[in-house]
């Protein structure tokens, strides 16, 4: 069963990266496309807390670095998703609830996108990979928390009601 | 549902050094990548992801590619009119422009045809589609061609449209390619100046958007290119990773600082990178691949 449940949410994470890909740069403004992969990650991780969050996010970064037509370093999505997964189930935990309301998960996503996108720019400056200028970067991450705001109504409550699904009933929290 | 406050802390350990381990993790990743340049040991991997979501990346563009064209049907009359003195406009400045350069285009020819009968190979392109791009997110860019190695498509083969030079192949899969597009930060071009036939190297600015431009730095400062002057590819030995003689874009501007040895011009590129879609690879003639093949001497 919980091998089933893995690979299920496998599956919607490669879905996430697939459709980022190849769908939403028909959607691009100056080539900055909404973060489904991220947008997944969050979700997941305000219904099933820090620790599936960072797993999860690991898992999707890595599918984001690793997939076609990717050619950064690999790790750096990874590494940026882990800490995004790992920030929104602590949102969760703060929570104190179970269903965190639509203003908290509006401003998780937002912060999560202004902190993914943020780690792995810095990676980028750290590793010198490739050489971009601030502005530049401040720009795509501004642009980058808007998509992740607006597409968060319509993408969030599926992923979260799906991954409330996937949790096993036996846990008590 | 109320929780425990010991298993709750429990949790937050378990969270805490799951982080930590996933961290370093990402560390040793991004370690092992870089070390290792070019035959990185994450390469099989990148492949292996590759073969698997390469077909499901060229599934769902086929499906989208339909509907990414009905915008286009909501075109007003005006704004039709409008395009058709634009376009009317382009055209008398192209007519003009290929008046002035029949020259060139003479020795270019010539050059052309001089270099062909030496290696006796003339190219022919593979076609086909852009089914993936890389987000600015990613800050490289990058885009997925749905033609791999059972194509003919392999590493280090130049990649253009009907436009000019879009860039060249990183690597390829069975069924997939990936392109590095020539306005990435990290793509290095040969160029030439059509009208001086100057040398120089085209850096792509890695700008996000429609300002995709690409610095040209020119090796000769006694020459200066003007405004509007094209360039066209160098070429590389063998042929790969660029062939010789496709154009790249035109100059804007000039910029020559006293301080530096050589002047840098920046080349507004022919191609549309926003809107990328059919492309064609070049390779070497009487290539095995499973698509018709187009012959580059076909439309002369």
């Amino acid at each position: 069963m919980s091998v089933l449940r893995a690979l299920v949410g496998l599956v919607v994470v490669l879905l996430a990266v697939v459709l980022q890909a190849s769908l939403f740069p028909h959607f691009a403004w100056h080539g900055v496309v909404p973060d489904l992969a991220l947008l997944v990650v969050v979700g997941a991780a305000l219904v099933r807390g820090a620790q599936y969050g960072a797993v999860l996010g690991f898992v999707a970064g890595l599918a984001v670095d690793l997939s076609p037509p990717s050619d950064h370093i690999a790790g750096r999505w990874a590494l940026a998703l882990v800490i995004v997964g790992y920030v929104a189930g602590r949102v969760r935990q703060d929570a104190h609830r179970d269903r965190p309301g639509p203003t908290q998960v509006v401003l998780t996503v937002a912060a999560c996108s202004f902190v993914g996108t943020s780690v792995f720019a810095l990676s980028g400056l750290l590793l010198k990979d490739p050489l971009i200028d601030v502005d530049e970067m401040l720009t795509t991450i501004l642009v980058a928390l808007v998509w992740d705001v607006l597409l968060a109504p319509f993408v969030l409550p599926l992923v979260m009601m799906l991954f409330a699904r996937l949790r096993p009933s036996r846990v008590a929290f | 549902m109320r929780r425990d406050p010991h298993h709750q802390r429990d949790g937050q350990r378990a969270a805490r050094s799951t982080l930590v381990l996933l961290l370093l993790v990402c560390a040793t990743l991004i370690t092992l990548d870089y070390r290792g340049g070019n035959d990185s040991p994450l390469e099989p991997v990148r492949k292996l992801v590759g073969e698997a979501l390469g077909p499901a990346e060229s599934a769902t563009a086929s499906v989208v590619r339909p509907f990414s064209a009905i915008p286009d049907w909501f075109h007003s009359r005006t704004s039709l009119r409008s395009d058709l003195n634009r376009l009317k406009a382009e055209n008398a400045r192209l007519r003009q422009q290929l008046e002035t350069t029949d020259l060139d285009r003479n020795r270019l020819a010539e050059y052309d045809d001089l270099a062909r009968a030496a290696s006796d190979t003339g190219y022919v392109l593979v076609p086909a589609h852009v089914i993936a791009i890389g987000p600015s997110q990613s800050f490289s860019r990058t885009v997925t061609i749905d033609a791999g190695t059972r194509a003919g498509v392999t590493a280090d083969l130049t990649v253009l449209n009907n436009d000019g030079l879009v860039g060249r192949v990183l690597r390829a899969t069975t069924t997939t390619a990936t392109v590095l597009l020539i306005v990435d930060a990290e793509s290095v071009v040969g160029g030439r100046v059509g009208r001086t036939m100057e040398v120089g190297f085209l850096r792509g600015s890695g700008a996000v958007g429609p300002e995709g431009n690409l610095d040209l730095d020119l090796v000769d400062e006694s020459v200066t290119p003007e405004e509007g002057d094209a360039v066209v590819t160098w070429g590389s030995e063998g042929g790969a990773p660029y062939v010789p003689g496709v154009p790249v874009g035109s100059v804007t501007s000039v910029i020559s600082s006293p301080r530096d040895t050589s002047q840098r011009a920046v080349i507004d590129p022919y191609v549309d990178f926003g809107s990328l879609d059919l492309v064609g690879v070049v390779v070497p003639a009487g290539t095995d691949s499973d698509r018709t093949l187009i012959s580059a001497g076909d439309d002369r």
